[in-house]
């Protein structure tokens, strides 16, 4: 069983954002994605200053098996990518929801955040897929 | 549904996670691809190959249908127990699979053939020994585990039945030795020591579980990828295929031009390319971070600075050196360097003979 915090919001293609005090977004891939992943050898973080659109390819992960496409979770700027990525990708796979964040996001439309799942629709959402 | 190994249970057990591979249910990995990979090279993994086809040949003609069948030459097996490792080509030239021959006696040898092309590969063979006095028969009874590492042998040997625990000891690099269905060939495909071990269904998954409780890791079928692409090893359908000859996929070194006399299947078409083939299968080893894969574009710089394009065949990420490899199909060179289109960007890359890992040792 995957974890899945519920103070975040999910996709449905399986990233998670949290929302920090000043309104800016942290995003990363959830447990159930890097399970599915398997180990993760090699990120592609997104430029920082570059303007992202909802449910477009916005990073890549590499694991050992293939190449798999991010996508920006909601519509906006990113403003910092984690750097630590490029020495330590299996910090993904250890820890997903605090170290493996893999960009931070100034939230262009905050409607959007309305179309994101919560932890138990998510759940959901996973249980009905993997049937 | 796929087809199931008698190991499928086993699988499960072990929490390996179940594919569809040609048909067969196998499993993946068993938790984490990287952790059964290195386990290989400190260690010892095993496999369940079991999904490949074993062929008995015997009959009073084997050996001349073999050197027909074969581009490898046959005769070079004269010891009892010995393995070839051949290419079967059309009348094209093309691989249509890459094989291991064990020579058993005069009228009896044994081969081991790839699962994804079972089917062709047993019409083709039963093509061929029709002009022959060849019996084949397909050892469904048998299933195949290899146990791979620098300590597979000394772990296995102890758990085989007794009569063969000395005897495969003492095999050699690329020998095997059979009794009462057991086959032990001292043969892999990680660039490890180690056992491919041919035993009867119904003593496999015992077997199997022997082996894990002596400290042979399950090792899943992503692994068995990364590890013969560190050791250089093709791929059938991956590395080479129908449309390629074993010249053009670095296994010139199997193909036996002597005797010349000799009229293998395939001879003819590749005596008229050989001296014309202006491409090289090389290694590539990324010097920058990112991971190499299967068809993307390699761009070759030649001395008059015109580019022109190749292809890589198998890319993955080296659990062992840390880095991307790839084998790849480019045009011939003199530079040592060329560039892998990765998403539309170009990155750096290190042409090398295709060999990067040996016995847990970096060949770079």
């Amino acid at each position: 069983m995957s974890n899945i915090p519920t103070e975040l919001k999910y996709s449905q293609t399986h990233e998670w954002i949290e929302i920090a005090h000043d309104g800016t977004g942290i995003v990363g891939i959830t447990d159930h994605a890097q399970e599915l992943l398997g180990d993760i050898v090699f990120v592609e973080t997104p430029e920082v200053g570059s303007e992202v659109s909802r449910e477009e390819p916005c990073a890549v992960v590499e694991s050992v098996k293939a190449a798999s496409d991010i996508y920006a979770i909601l519509t906006g700027e990113i403003i910092e990518s984690n750097e630590d990525l490029a020495d330590a990708p299996e910090t993904i796979n250890n820890n997903p929801y605090v170290d493996g964040w893999i960009y931070k996001i100034k939230i262009a439309d905050e409607s959007e955040l309305d179309e994101l799942m919560d932890a138990d629709a998510y759940q959901a959402f996973i249980e009905e897929t993997e049937e | 549904m796929g087809n199931k190994t008698p190991l499928y249970e086993c699988h499960l057990e072990m929490n390996g996670k179940i594919v569809d591979f040609s048909g067969w249910d196998m499993p993946i990995h068993y938790g984490s691809q990287l952790n059964e990979h290195k386990q290989v090279r400190a260690k010892a993994g095993m496999f369940d190959v079991s999904h490949m086809t074993v062929l008995d040949m015997r009959g009073d003609s084997v050996k001349e249908f073999l050197s027909t069948l074969l581009a490898n030459d046959i005769s070079r097996l004269t010891q009892p127990g010995k393995a070839l490792y051949s290419c079967m080509l059309n009348e094209n030239g093309g691989v249509i699979d890459d094989l291991i021959t064990y020579y058993m006696d005069d009228t009896f040898y044994r081969t081991v053939v790839n699962a994804a092309t079972r089917d062709k590969d047993i019409a083709w063979i039963t093509k061929i020994a029709h002009d022959f006095d060849v019996t084949i028969t397909e050892r469904t009874d048998l299933a195949m585990i290899a146990v791979q590492g620098p300590k597979a042998r000394e772990i296995t040997s102890k758990l085989l039945p007794p009569d063969l625990q000395a005897l495969s000891l003492d095999l050699k690099p690329f020998f095997a030795v059979e009794s009462n269905n057991y086959f032990i060939a001292r043969t892999g495909y990680t660039g490890e020591d180690g056992f491919e071990i041919m035993l009867p269904n119904d003593d496999a998954a015992s077997f199997w579980r022997k082996l894990a409780e002596a400290g042979v890791k399950p090792s899943g079928l992503g692994a068995r990828d990364t590890l013969r692409l560190e050791a250089g090893m093709n791929l059938y359908g991956t590395d080479m295929n129908e449309s390629i000859t074993p010249l053009e996929c670095g296994l010139n070194w199997t193909v036996a031009w002597q005797p010349a006399e000799r009229n293998f299947i395939g001879r003819q078409a590749l005596e008229a390319k050989k001296d014309n083939i202006d491409i090289q299968f090389s290694g590539l080893l990324l010097l920058e971070k990112g991971v190499i894969r299967n068809h993307q574009k390699v761009i070759v710089e030649q001395a008059d600075g015109s580019t022109s394009e190749g292809e890589v065949t198998s890319g993955t990420f080296s659990p062992t050196l840390g880095q991307s490899i790839a084998m790849a199909r480019i045009p011939k060179t003199a530079n040592d360097q060329c560039w892998v289109e990765i998403r539309g960007k170009k990155l750096a890359a290190k042409i090398i003979k295709p060999v990067f890992v040996r016995n847990g040792k970096s060949c770079i």
